[in-house]
């Protein structure tokens, strides 16, 4: 069980969607993270690397910022089986960057301008990650 | 100057993970699971991500250009091809077997959860190689 957190989340949302508004102000770019992550990597064909490099420094460095800023405590439960989470993150890496984008390019930026292509990518990632989590918790039992 | 300006958006955009509890991937896991312990948070930091984009980019979309850059690097597209179902469909089963999506993947790396350092070379090396495939098939660039 996680507690539902509704006033939390709404506003760590907003947090998201306006880092997102104002990097469309700042230069014109998606706040899609596996495109910029998935752009750290050469070939490079744009002169916004150090763009990208900064806003990956910005996502790793938040809640170490926040730990030593704030002294606030970060609960995470994570899966320690190995195997599990490179077989996870070979999928997600792969199949975000082969669609376009994840739950920040199609779930947040795209929704927001209405574009078929995100509503669609959306609704297919919810759907086999439903399904998944569905297989694994319900019928394997994990 | 941008990778300043590209700092603070990470942080801010790595704070809201952290703060919607977007980081945690049991909560991420947990809003999958409509069949058992379900939580729908996630569902309004979507919402709430969205409602300020709508708005937001809306706003900003009224400018001709962007404060740097020359324009608005905005995708155009809007056909339905076989890579925008079969690459979330993929993504789909990866998010549901770790919880983890890029950004929170990332927001979590700081603090060192062994499976979080198992996944983050790995999705590396998932997006590196769909980039080279995606590459191999396109149609050649013009010179």
């Amino acid at each position: 069980m996680t507690e539902f957190t509704p006033i939390a989340s709404l506003i760590g949302g907003m947090m998201i969607g306006l880092s997102a508004v104002l990097l469309m102000l700042w230069e014109g770019r998606i706040a899609g993270i596996s495109g910029i992550a998935g752009r750290l990597l050469p070939p490079y064909r744009d002169g916004a690397f150090l763009s990208r490099f900064g806003f990956v420094v910005g996502l790793v460095a938040a809640p170490l910022a926040m730990i030593a800023l704030g002294g606030v405590e970060i609960s995470q439960t994570v899966s320690s089986n190995i195997p599990l989470m490179v077989a996870a993150g070979l999928l997600v890496g792969f199949g975000s960057v082969w669609g376009n984008g994840c739950t920040s390019g199609h779930g947040v930026c795209g929704l927001s301008r209405l574009s078929t292509r995100s509503i669609v990518a959306t609704g297919v990632f919810m759907a086999t990650a439903i399904v998944t989590v569905f297989l694994v918790r319900h019928v394997i039992g994990a | 100057m941008s990778f300043f300006v590209n700092l603070a958006l990470g942080l801010l955009f790595g704070a809201g993970l952290v703060v919607s509890g977007m980081s945690d991937p049991a909560k991420v896991l947990n809003f999958l699971d409509l069949f058992g312990t379900w939580d729908p948070s996630l569902a309004f930091v979507m919402g709430g991500a969205v409602m300020v984009a709508f708005v937001g980019y809306r706003l900003v979309l009224t400018r001709a250009e962007p404060i740097v850059g020359d324009r608005f690097h905005l995708p155009t597209r809007s056909d339905i091809d076989a890579r925008i179902v079969a690459g979330p469909a993929i993504f789909g089963i990866g998010w549901g077997l770790g919880g983890f999506c890029p950004g929170p993947a990332l927001t979590a790396l700081g603090l060192g959860a062994t499976g979080t350092l198992a996944f983050i070379p790995a999705m590396i090396l998932g997006m590196w190689a769909a980039r080279l495939l995606a590459d191999g098939t396109a149609a050649p660039r013009p010179a």
